[in-house]
């Protein structure tokens, strides 16, 4: 099948779902209540990309997000670098991690609030915990796993302790932090909204939380699509991210048989 | 080809008289109760090339790893150039049986990592790798990543990245068993021909006992293991420089093959009966 009738199909898909739904609520099949009509949530999203003060709401949930994701991996990595050098800190420190990383983060979303306020740094820091562990974990394995030949090849060419660690250990477990790049963004999307539509004055999640509070089916459905196209813009400038940051790992479509 | 530009040496390679380079000295080497070789006793004279041949399994590259001071000897002691070998050597170049290349770096960048650990300014490392690139036959790859290049063309890499600081003695673990015939006899004498600018102390294994012969001053036999030791070493006497291909059809190089043969094949018969 070729991509032009791929591309039909699923338009033919969507035409009859949206406009079936269309349909069913000009009949009165369907109640507007839970179910608003399509052109409606098309409207509301018209009139809120057009409004200038929307893009305050979608620059907070941006910046939360991305401070959320370069702190979080920051800390992670660092974390996890030294616990995989370190097998004894490792196996001390692991019970607590183990306790720490088993904590629902939606239970701390109020403990933030309590700590920082209802601004940007509860949902940082919900954004944080949530981004850390995968990181965390993500760094050590890759610190444990560098392959022991490369590593006394480069003590054999003379690599001091700094030189190892940043030739060999950052390396080796950077392409297992850049390989979980994607699930950890998306986690540090989720600590953002979720903050915010827990208790805050601004940002996506806030205005899903307004909607919902007003009964406004309308706005939240529009809300939620507004995050969905969020979350794949952010997810399409990953792709071409992954590929210039890693270009020295073999992609699947050239990736040959050893 | 070789021939007119690098002086005849004095043969044999002078093994009386040169300082000893690597001394191997009653080395036990095991692993838990599991004792791989016992009892070693080797030395290799400066600017020796030295081959060692054995059954697979048998401990070579154990004996390898004890000398650039990976693994530790149960007993025993190795020292280079009259040093004890304790801790990893960094003034040795080790060319790895096992791919070693850092997978995020690219050739040159590889290639230059000895000097640059060692503090060398970027300009001259770049210079001085660019030449060795050149010299292990891999121009216009210097920016290729270990994966886009084939198995041949990453053991030259590893070559050059092993040899560009000039290391005193040279450890060589296999390294042309990987490569097609064609490929293996142009190394061979490539490696000749970068040996004889500057001879070192080399220490090569091999299972392919006409490269032991071809290349080598002396080719040491090591026993199947376990408790593998040596159980003979034969000085190869023909003259250098050597062309590879063209020393195999030299009488004395059968009658060494026979000999040596006759000593490695009870150990190899032997190495496969424990097998079974
Ligand atoms: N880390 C290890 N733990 C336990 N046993 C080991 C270890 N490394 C090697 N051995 C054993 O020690 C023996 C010698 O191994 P070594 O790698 O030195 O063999 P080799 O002579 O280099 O063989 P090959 O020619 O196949 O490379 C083998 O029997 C092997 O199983
Ligand atoms: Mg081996």
């Amino acid at each position: 099948m070729n991509v032009v009738t791929e591309r039909i199909i699923q338009l033919g898909m969507l035409v009859f779902i949206l406009g079936g739904w269309q349909l069913g609520v000009t009949a009165g099949f369907i109640d507007v209540f839970f179910f608003p009509a399509p052109l409606d949530i098309f409207n509301q999203i018209v009139s809120w990309i057009v409004d200038p003060g929307f893009y305050k709401h979608v620059s907070i949930t941006l910046t939360e997000t991305v401070l959320g994701y370069i702190i979080g991996t920051g800390l992670g990595v660092a974390a996890g670098v030294w616990l995989g050098l370190s097998r004894s800190a490792a196996r001390i420190l692991d019970p607590f991690i183990k306790g720490l990383n088993a904590i629902p983060r939606v239970v701390l979303a109020p403990i933030f609030v309590l700590w920082l306020g209802l601004g940007l740094w509860s949902k940082v820091a919900l954004a944080v915990t949530l981004v850390f562990f995968i990181t965390f974990f993500n760094a050590m394995q890759g610190v444990r796993e560098v392959n022991p030949v490369v590593l006394a090849n480069a003590k054999i060419l003379g690599a001091k302790r700094s030189d190892l660690l940043r030739h060999v250990y950052f390396p080796a477990a950077a392409s297992w932090i850049l390989s979980s790049l994607r699930t950890s963004v998306g986690f540090a999307v989720v600590g953002a909204i979720i903050g915010e539509y827990l208790g805050s004055s601004a940002g996506l999640g806030y205005l899903i939380a307004q909607a919902e509070g007003n009964f406004d089916a309308v706005g939240v459905f529009a809300g939620i699509i507004i995050l969905a196209m969020f979350v794949l813009i952010i997810d399409r400038i990953l792709d071409v991210l992954e590929g210039r940051l890693i270009k020295w790992r073999p992609n699947a479509a050239e990736e040959r048989a050893a | 080809m070789s021939l007119a530009v690098v002086n005849p040496m004095p043969a044999p390679a002078g093994q009386q008289n040169a300082k000893s380079m690597v001394s191997i000295d009653a080395v036990t080497m095991s692993f838990g109760s599991y004792v791989a070789v016992q009892d070693v006793n080797l030395t290799v004279a400066d600017g020796e090339f030295l081959a060692i041949v054995g059954p697979t399994g048998c401990g070579k590259s154990t004996i390898l790893n004890a000398i650039a001071g990976l693994l530790k000897p149960a007993s025993g002691t190795v020292s280079i150039d009259g040093t004890p070998v304790k801790g990893v050597q960094n003034d040795i170049g080790y060319l790895f049986q096992q791919d070693a290349l850092l997978p995020w770096k690219t050739s040159i960048e590889n290639v230059e990592l000895g000097l640059m650990f060692r503090g060398v300014g970027s300009t001259e490392r770049r210079e001085r790798s660019m030449s060795w690139l050149a010299k292990v036959g891999l121009k216009g790859f210097e920016h290729r990543y270990p994966h886009q290049l084939s198995g041949g063309q990453r053991k030259r890499v590893q070559m050059a990245q092993a040899l560009i600081a000039g290391p005193k003695v040279i450890l060589m673990d296999e390294p042309f068993s990987a490569l097609d015939i064609h490929t293996r006899h142009l190394m061979q004498n490539e490696l000749l021909r970068l040996w004889q600018e500057e001879r070192r102390a080399v220490v090569m294994i091999t299972h392919d006992l006409e490269e032991a012969i071809a290349l080598g001053d002396r080719v040491a036999i090591l026993a199947a293991g376990p408790r593998s030791r040596v159980i003979e070493s034969f000085p190869v006497d023909l003259e250098r420089p050597r062309d590879v291909a063209e020393i195999k059809l030299d009488p004395r190089f059968m009658d060494l093959y026979r000999n040596i043969w006759a000593s490695l094949r009870g150990e190899v018969e032997k190495s496969y009966e424990r097998r079974d």
